[in-house]
């Protein structure tokens, strides 16, 4: 079937099997690997990307249920030069990572908070982040990186209003 | 961890959906939010030849207040379901299903058909008395949520028919709590009180193959009975199977607990 949508302001024509999950076309036909798969049935969190603005797991939708979406993954982070968000920023300072192999889908559910709660308090990230399964890092480092970098969105977003007079 | 091959037909009206899963011929699946069937595809714990998508379906997702009660569009996402300010009891139940990621995806009318006994929205179901619409092949019927639940993953749906909408009443008081290993698990237990018609109804989830009103707690209530001995009344009368997550002993006793926090919460001492 033929599908199109676009993946971090990218459009994206497919012809995609009505059984290739959202996960596998992003991964295989998008070539956009940064989307990582662990269960593969809605369990782990890995393959988290935001469909149209709300974080949705990539392995229980099929690419043709897609079709006109705008979706944003991992990669879509990226700043120009190649400069990491400052979600990334903070996950490396805070030890939000150890393998990164649960990273992706983290950084997007994260995103997703932040987006919506700037400032959520360390309750409501463990709460909002409980869909995402790391076995590494043991959860610490995660809510202090979604924290800082709460506070590091909130000085980006005050900055233009401090320099105006 | 791949989905056996399918059809795949993308509705655009409940007449259209019906048509295909009559054609199907009992071979054929409602695709709604995705997040238990395509687990269970994935796992091939089923194999249908027909996936029939209704996210398409306009008019479906809207939550209606109407006299005593409010009208769920089988569509309506959990996300959805958990913002809406009409019936507080139903918010408060959607903030306990799954997570983020699986709220805004996870639909009504698919909770309710998939009839999963841990699920949470079957249980308010019933513990309101809730009314569901289904359309079919013979047309439009509504049955209650007891008459629709028969056992574990099992509903009276026929093959052909869908469900179009959800009407819970509205309880004048009520209470929700849950236990489950870690929030947005599966619920051990799930108890929910609430009074219709001046009667205090409990019914418990996850400790039966379907929600299971406890009439021997409720008789207590009505006798005068405190909310602890309404409690021990209650998890006296259920019988949960035990499983890896908790033996049959722990079940009740977790059960006693949450139907008093819920009792509590309704404002019964």
């Amino acid at each position: 079937m033929d599908v199109t949508f676009t993946v971090n302001g990218d459009r994206m024509r497919l012809d995609v099997e009505p059984r290739r999950t959202l996960a596998d076309a992003l991964r295989e036909d998008c070539g956009l690997t940064g989307t990582h798969l662990g269960c593969e049935h809605g369990v782990c969190g890995a393959c988290t990307v935001l469909v149209d603005g709300e974080p949705a797991r990539a392995c229980l939708m099929f690419a043709v249920q897609a079709d006109g979406s705008s979706l944003t993954t991992v990669e879509g982070l990226e700043g120009q030069d190649s400069e990491l968000h400052p979600l990334q920023e903070a996950f490396v300072t805070h030890h939000g990572l150890q393998c990164g192999f649960c990273t992706p889908g983290m950084l997007m559910s994260a995103l997703h908070l932040l987006d919506n709660d700037p400032e959520p308090g360390r309750e409501k990230i463990r709460e909002e982040m409980s869909g995402n399964i790391c076995r590494c890092t043991g959860y610490q480092g995660i809510v202090d990186a979604i924290e800082a970098a709460g506070e590091s969105l909130r000085e980006v977003d005050a900055e233009p209003a401090e320099a105006s007079p | 961890m791949k989905c056996a091959p399918f059809d795949y037909v993308r509705a655009s009206s409940v007449e259209e959906v019906v048509k295909t899963l009559a054609e199907a011929d009992g071979d054929g699946k409602i695709l709604a939010g995705g997040q238990s069937l395509v687990p269970v595809l994935a796992l091939r714990m089923a194999r249908p030849s027909v996936l029939v998508d209704v996210n398409r379906i306009p008019g479906l997702g809207s939550v209606r207040p109407v006299d005593g009660a409010v009208e769920v569009g089988a569509l309506t996402r959990h996300s959805r379901l958990a913002a809406q300010t009409h019936h507080p009891l139903l918010a408060e139940t959607a903030k306990w299903i799954g997570h983020t990621a699986i709220r805004t995806r996870g639909t009504a009318g698919g909770s309710i058909a998939h009839a999963d006994p841990a699920a949470e929205l079957p249980v308010v179901a019933v513990a309101t008395g809730a009314t569901v619409s289904i359309a079919g092949s013979g047309g439009v019927r509504t049955v209650t949520a007891d008459e629709l639940f028969v056992s574990a993953l099992v509903t009276s749906l026929d093959d052909d028919e869908m469900i179009t909408g959800i009407r819970f009443p509205q309880p004048t008081r009520w209470g929700f709590a849950e236990f489950a290993r870690r929030h947005g698990d599966f619920a051990l237990v799930t108890a929910v009180v609430t009074e219709i018609d001046d009667a205090v109804r409990i019914t418990v989830g996850g400790v039966g193959a379907v929600p299971v009103r406890a009439e021997a707690g409720e008789r207590v209530l009505a006798d005068g009975g405190t909310a602890r001995e309404a409690a021990a009344a209650a998890s006296a009368e259920i019988d949960p199977t035990a499983d890896l997550h908790g033996s049959a002993p722990f079940r009740r006793a977790i059960a006693a607990e949450m139907i008093r926090r819920a009792l509590a919460q309704a404002g019964i001492q």
